[in-house]
C-alpha cells in the first residue's frame, strides 16, 4: 500500500516536473525541475530495490552534473523572451515527432504482448542474496570489462576535446608557482646594504 | 582470468592504440606542442603497426573475446588494416599541414589514434553495447577534430553541426538497439541471430532505427545533411581523415550487423539498404553538379560513393559484402589522394579550394595536374583505372543479386558524376591561368602520388589478390 | 522504522518511529546551540578574548537568545528576487542537513534507517548541500550573492571528488557500505580504527587528514569560506537573507559541519567504539560517539581561529592538483593491498 502510494507520487512528480523542464519560462527553473525529475527517478529506483543506482543517480547527476548545468545556465546571459520566440512554430513538428514515438511505443507494447519481449532477461544477481552494489560490480568488472574500459576512453576523449577546444595559453599571465615560492632562499630575497648615517640608499 | 589473458593477446592492435593514446597524452602534457611532430610520427608508426598486426595475425576461425563482447576474424582484420593505413596517411598529411600553418598541437595524433581505436572496435563489435561504444569513441574524437581550427567560424560550425546531428543519430542508434534488446532479450549478436526471426515487428523497428543511426555515420542520403558543411569547414587533412577511415569502419559495421545477427531478416533490411543506396547515389551525383568549392564537391562525391558501396549489400548475399569491401579498398586511396592535392593547393598562405583556383594548373604545375587527372578519372570510373574496376565489381554484384533497377540507377548516377569530375579537369587543363599557387608541400604530394599510383596501376594489377583477400575474409566470417 | 513496525504493530510502531526521529532532531538542535557557543568560545580563547558571557551562566544561553532574535525579526525579501527560489533555498539547506542524519548510527541499533548503501546516501546528501547556496545566491538577484553562489558551486564540486575517493578507500577496507558495518569493523580498539590500523596507517592517516581538509571546503568553513568571504563578498550568498531564512541557512550550515564530524568519527575514528575495545551498552556508546564529534568539532573551530583564508586559485589548486591525485593514489594503494596484500580475509567477489 505504502509502496504503491510512494510509486504514484514519485512517478507523477517525475512526469510533471519533466514537463515543467521544457515549459518553464526561466531556464534556471528548468534546471531546477530537471533536478526534481532526477530526484523522483532516484526515488523510483529505491522502490524497485535498486538503491545503489538510486544513490549513483543522486551523486552523479544531481550532485555534480546538474550543478554544472545550473552553473552554466546562471552564467549565460540569454534573452529568454527572444529564445522563446518561434517556440510555437516548432510545436507542430515536435508534437508530430512525439506522436510518432508514442505510436511506436504503443505498437511495440502490443507486439510485446504477443511475442513476449525480454524473455531472457539479464540476471544480475548470482546465487544467494547479494547487494546490488556487489551484483553490479560482479558483472561490470568481468563480463563488461571491455565496455567499461572503453567508456573510460570515451571520457578521456571528452576531456581532451574540452582542453583542445577551449584552453588558451595567454602570455604574460602571472601564475603562482608554489615550488618556486617554497624554494626561494633568503639570499635571493634580501640584500644587506651598509647605509651611512644621513645619506640613505642611492 | 584466462579468458582475459587470452583476449588481451588477440586484442594487441587495440592495446597498441590505447597505449599510444594514453602515453601520448601524458608525454604531450609534459613536452607541450614542441613534441607534436615527433608524436605524430610515432602515431603514424603505431597505426601502421596496429594495422599490420591486425592483418597479419588473424585466427583461423572467428574468436570471441572478452566474454563475447568482441570478435576477431578475417573480415575485421582486413577492415582494420585498411582503416589503420588510411588513418596513418591522413595523420601524416595533417601533421605536415599543421606544422606549415603553425597550428601544431600534440592532441592531433592522440585524438586520431583514439578515433581509430573506436573504428577498430566497430569493426570487431560483437554485441550492441560494444557497437555503440565503438561508434561513440570514433564520433566523439571526430567532433573535436572537426572543430580543430577553433578560432575559425567555419571550423567551429563544422564541429558543432557534426556534434548536434551526430548526437541525434546516436540517439536513433540507441533507441533501435534498445528495441532489439527488448525483443530478443540479449545484447550478444549470436543470441540476437537466434531470436531475431521470431522477434516480429519490434526487431524490425529496432533494426531500421539502428540502420538510420549507422547510415548517418556513412553519410548515406537522407542522413547526409551534415557532410558538405563538415567537409568544407574542417581543416582539409581532417576532412581527408573523415572521408576515408570512418566511412569504411561504419560500412564494415553495417555489414557485420546485417550479415551477422540479422542475416535471416534480409527481406526486411534489403529494401532499406537499397533505398539508402539509390538515394545516396542520386543526391550525391545531382547536388555535386552545383558546387563550386572542391571540398563540398568531394563531400557529395563521397555521398555518392557510399551509395555505390551500399548497393551490393542490398542483395543480402555474402558476395555483395565482398564487393563492398573491395570497392572501399579501391576508393580509399583515391579519395585520400584527392584530398592531399587539395591540401597542397595554397595561395598566399591560405587554402585555395575553389574550382576556379585550379585554372591554369596544367601549365604551371603539370605534375600536380597529372595526379589530379589520374585520381579524378579513377573516381569517375574511367577504364582502365582502379575506380572503374571498383564500380564494375559492385554493379556485377548488384546484378547477380537481382537488383537490376538499382544497378541502372547507379549507372545513371555514375554518368552524371563523371560530368562534375570532368568539370574539375576542364578547369585544370583548359581554363586560362589565374594567380600563381604556392609550391606544394612535399608530404602532400607524396601522399597524392601514392594515392594515384594505387589507383593506377598498382591496385589494378593487384586486383586479383585483393579480391581473394576480401573473398576469404568474408567467406571465413559469414 | 520497519523493525519497529514489526515489533510494535503498524500504529504504535509508526508513532514510535516518528518519536525516534523527533528525539534525534531535538537532540541535534540542542547540540547545535551549544556547539555554536563552543565555536565562539574557542575562537575567542585563541584571540585571548572572553567570548559570549552575558546571557546565562558563562553565556550558555547565548545561542537561544540569538535564536529568538532571528525568529522575531522581519523577513525581508528583495524586490528583484525570485521569490519562490529565494525562500526555497534556506529550506533546502535546512532539510538536507537534517535528512542526512537518518542513516547515522549513534549506538548499536540506534539508527533511524539502516541502509546498506548508507555511506553513499550520506555522500549524496552532502553533495546536495550546494543547491541551497547556489539557489540562494542566484535568487537574491544581486552581484555578491551570485558570485558567492558560483564560487561555492565550483568549490564544493571540486572537493566532493576527493571526498568520494577517500570514502572509497574506507569502503575497500571494510567491504561494506553500511555504516553500522563500518563502525563494527573498527571494534577492536584504536589499533583497528581505520585511521590508525596497521599497516594501512601510512595511507589512511593522511587520508583522514585530507578528509578533514575536504570537509572544511565542503562545508564552506574557514579557511575555505570563500562563498561568504566577508572581506570581498560582504557575506556572499547570505547578503540578502535576514531573520528566519538566515537562521535556517545558519542551522543547515552548522548541522552539516557536525555531520562531517560524525562522518569523520564513524569512518576513521571507530564510531561508537572506545579506544580500548568494543562497546555494547548503547548509552555509553552514544556518549563516546558524541564525545568524538565534539573533539572533531574542536579541530574545525581551531582551524577557523588559526588559519587565514585561501585565495580562490589556491583553493582550486589544492583541490585538483594536490588532494585529488593523492586520494586517487591512495585508492590504488588500498585496492592493491586489499586484493593482494591483506592476509586472512577470503577474496569474495573476485571469483567469477
Amino acid at each position: 500500500m505504502l509502496a504503491a502510494i510512494a510509486f504514484y507520487a514519485m512517478a507523477a512528480t517525475a512526469i510533471v516536473s519533466a514537463f515543467a523542464v521544457i515549459s518553464a519560462r526561466n531556464p534556471v527553473h528548468s534546471v531546477l525541475f530537471l533536478i526534481l525529475t532526477f530526484f523522483s527517478a532516484a526515488g523510483l529506483f529505491v522502490l524497485m530495490g535498486a538503491e545503489f543506482l538510486a544513490m549513483l543517480l543522486v551523486v552523479v547527476y544531481v550532485g555534480a552534473v546538474a550543478v554544472l548545468f545550473l552553473f552554466v545556465v546562471m552564467m549565460l546571459d540569454v534573452d529568454f523572451v527572444e529564445l522563446r520566440q518561434g517556440f510555437l512554430n516548432y510545436l507542430p513538428v515536435g508534437a508530430l515527432v512525439a506522436l510518432a514515438l508514442f505510436a511506436e511505443l504503443g505498437l511495440v507494447a502490443s507486439a510485446a504482448g504477443q511475442a513476449g519481449a525480454g524473455r531472457a532477461a539479464l540476471s544480475l544477481g548470482g546465487p544467494g542474496e547479494v547487494t546490488n552494489a556487489e551484483a553490479i560490480g560482479r558483472v561490470l568488472y568481468t563480463d563488461y570489462l571491455l565496455v567499461f574500459q572503453l567508456a573510460g576512453l570515451i571520457l578521456f576523449v571528452a576531456m581532451l576535446g574540452a582542453i583542445v577546444l577551449t584552453l588558451r595559453h595567454r602570455p604574460g599571465v602571472k601564475r603562482q608557482d608554489i615550488a618556486k615560492q617554497v624554494g626561494r632562499r633568503r639570499s635571493e630575497g634580501v640584500e644587506l646594504k651598509d647605509v651611512r648615517p644621513g645619506q640613505g640608499i642611492v | 582470468m584466462s579468458d582475459l589473458i587470452y583476449s588481451l593477446s588477440w586484442a594487441q592492435p587495440e592495446l597498441w592504440l590505447a597505449g599510444f593514446a594514453l602515453a601520448g597524452a601524458l608525454v604531450g602534457a609534459w613536452v607541450k606542442d614542441r613534441g607534436a611532430g615527433l608524436l605524430s610520427g610515432a602515431g603514424c608508426l603505431v597505426l601502421i603497426v596496429a594495422g599490420v598486426l591486425a592483418f597479419q595475425f588473424q585466427p583461423r576461425t572467428a574468436q570471441t573475446l572478452f566474454g563475447g563482447a568482441l570478435v576477431i576474424d578475417a573480415y575485421a582484420g582486413v577492415a582494420k588494416a585498411l582503416i589503420a593505413l588510411s588513418a596513418a596517411a591522413t595523420l601524416w598529411l595533417g601533421a605536415d599541414h599543421f606544422r606549415r600553418t603553425n597550428e601544431q598541437r600534440f592532441e592531433l595524433p592522440v585524438l586520431t589514434v583514439l578515433a581509430v581505436l573506436g573504428m577498430f572496435i566497430m569493426a570487431s563489435a560483437n554485441d550492441l553495447i560494444t557497437l555503440y561504444v565503438g561508434v561513440e569513441l570514433q564520433s566523439l574524437a571526430a567532433y573535436v577534430l572537426a572543430a580543430w581550427r577553433r578560432d575559425d567560424a567555419k571550423s567551429s560550425e563544422a564541429g558543432l553541426k557534426y556534434f548536434v546531428l551526430g548526437a541525434i543519430s546516436s540517439g536513433l542508434l540507441l533507441f533501435g538497439a534498445s528495441y532489439i534488446y527488448g525483443f530478443t532479450g540479449s545484447l550478444r549478436f549470436a543470441d540476437i541471430a537466434a531470436a531475431a526471426p521470431a522477434g516480429g515487428v519490434g526487431v524490425t523497428f529496432g533494426l531500421v532505427l539502428l540502420l538510420c543511426g549507422l547510415a548517418f555515420k556513412v553519410s548515406a542520403a537522407p542522413f547526409h545533411m551534415w557532410t558538405p558543411d563538415v567537409y568544407e569547414g574542417a581543416p582539409t587533412p581532417i576532412t581527408a581523415f573523415f572521408a576515408a577511415a570512418p566511412k569504411l569502419a561504419a560500412l564494415v559495421l553495417i555489414g557485420r550487423v546485417l550479415y551477422g545477427p540479422f542475416a535471416e531478416l534480409t527481406p526486411q533490411w534489403g529494401q532499406v539498404i537499397a533505398a539508402l543506396a539509390a538515394l545516396s547515389m542520386a543526391v550525391g551525383a545531382v547536388a555535386a553538379l552545383l558546387q563550386t568549392n572542391l571540398k563540398r564537391l568531394m563531400a557529395y562525391s563521397s555521398i555518392a560513393n557510399m551509395g555505390f558501396a551500399l548497393m551490393p549489400l542490398a542483395s543480402g548475399d555474402p558476395a555483395g559484402l565482398t564487393a563492398a569491401l573491395l570497392y572501399m579498398a579501391i576508393y580509399l586511396p583515391t579519395t585520400i589522394g584527392v584530398f592531399a592535392l587539395i591540401v597542397a593547393l595554397r595561395r598566399d598562405g591560405r587554402a585555395a579550394e575553389e574550382i576556379d583556383d585550379l585554372a591554369g594548373l596544367a601549365a604551371r604545375r603539370p605534375f600536380m595536374a597529372a595526379l589530379f587527372t589520374i585520381l579524378m578519372f579513377s573516381l569517375a570510373g574511367i577504364p582502365p583505372l582502379a575506380g572503374f574496376w571498383g564500380k564494375w565489381v559492385v554493379f556485377m554484384a548488384a546484378v547477380r543479386g537481382e537488383l537490376v533497377w538499382l544497378a541502372i540507377v547507379g549507372g545513371i548516377a555514375a554518368v552524371i558524376a563523371a560530368a562534375y569530375y570532368l568539370r574539375v579537369l576542364a578547369a585544370i587543363w583548359f581554363k586560362p591561368g589565374g594567380a600563381a599557387l604556392q609550391a606544394p608541400s612535399a608530404t602532400a604530394m607524396t601522399v597524392a602520388f601514392i594515392g594515384a599510383a594505387l589507383s593506377f596501376p598498382i591496385l589494378v594489377l593487384a586486383l586479383g589478390w585483393l579480391e581473394r583477400v576480401a573473398n576469404t575474409a568474408v567467406g571465413a566470417s559469414f | 522504522m520497519n523493525a519497529l513496525i514489526e515489533d510494535f504493530g503498524p500504529v504504535w510502531g509508526f508513532w514510535l518511529g516518528v518519536g525516534q526521529i523527533l528525539a534525534i532532531m531535538v537532540m541535534l538542535l540542542l547540540t547545535l546551540a551549544f556547539i555554536l557557543l563552543f565555536d565562539r568560545k574557542v575562537w575567542a580563547a585563541v584571540m585571548m578574548r572572553k567570548g559570549p558571557n552575558v546571557v546565562g551562566p558563562f553565556g550558555l544561553l547565548q545561542s537561544f537568545a540569538d535564536f529568538l532574535k532571528f525568529v522575531f525579526k522581519e523577513i525581508i525579501i528583495p524586490a528583484g528576487a525570485n521569490k519562490t527560489v529565494f525562500i526555497l533555498a534556506p529550506l533546502i539547506t535546512f532539510t538536507l542537513a537534517f535528512a542526512a542524519w537518518a542513516v547515522v548510527p549513534w549506538a548499536p541499533g540506534w539508527v533511524i534507517a539502516d541502509l546498506n548503501v548508507g555511506i553513499l546516501y550520506l555522500f549524496a546528501i552532502s553533495s546536495l548541500g550546494v543547491y541551497g547556496i547556489i539557489m540562494g545566491g542566484w535568487a537574491s538577484n544581486s552581484k555578491y550573492p551570485f558570485l558567492g553562489g558560483l564560487r561555492s558551486a565550483a568549490q564544493m564540486v571540486s572537493y566532493e571528488v576527493s571526498i568520494g575517493f577517500i570514502i572509497i578507500t574506507v569502503l575497500l577496507l571494510v567491504g561494506s557500505m553500511n555504516l553500522t558495518d563500518i563502525v563494527n569493523h573498527q571494534r577492536a580498539g584504536i589499533g583497528a580504527w581505520n585511521a590508525f590500523a596497521w599497516p594501512t596507517v601510512f595511507v589512511m592517516f593522511p587520508m583522514f587528514v585530507i578528509f578533514f581538509i575536504s570537509a572544511l571546503a565542503e562545508t564552506n568553513r574557514p579557511p575555505f569560506d570563500l562563498p561568504e568571504a566577508e572581506a570581498e563578498l560582504v557575506a556572499g550568498y547570505q547578503v540578502e537573507y535576514s531573520s528566519t531564512p538566515y537562521l535556517l541557512f545558519m542551522i543547515g550550515e552548522y548541522l552539516s559541519i557536525v555531520l562531517m564530524c560524525a562522518m569523520m568519527s564513524i569512518l576513521f575514528l571507530g564510531g561508537w567504539h572506545a579506544p580500548w575495545g568494543p562497546v555494547e551498552n548503547p548509552f555509553f556508546a552514544f556518549g563516546i560517539l558524541y564525545f568524538k564529534i565534539w573533539v572533531c568539532f574542536f579541530f574545525f573551530a581551531m582551524v577557523k581561529a588559526i588559519v587565514p583564508r585561501y585565495r580562490y586559485d589556491q583553493l582550486m589548486r589544492l583541490g585538483w592538483k594536490v588532494l585529488l591525485p593523492t586520494s586517487l593514489a591512495a585508492v590504488a594503494l588500498i585496492a592493491g593491498w586489499v586484493a593482494y596484500g591483506r592476509p586472512s580475509l577470503p577474496l569474495t567477489g573476485l571469483g567469477g
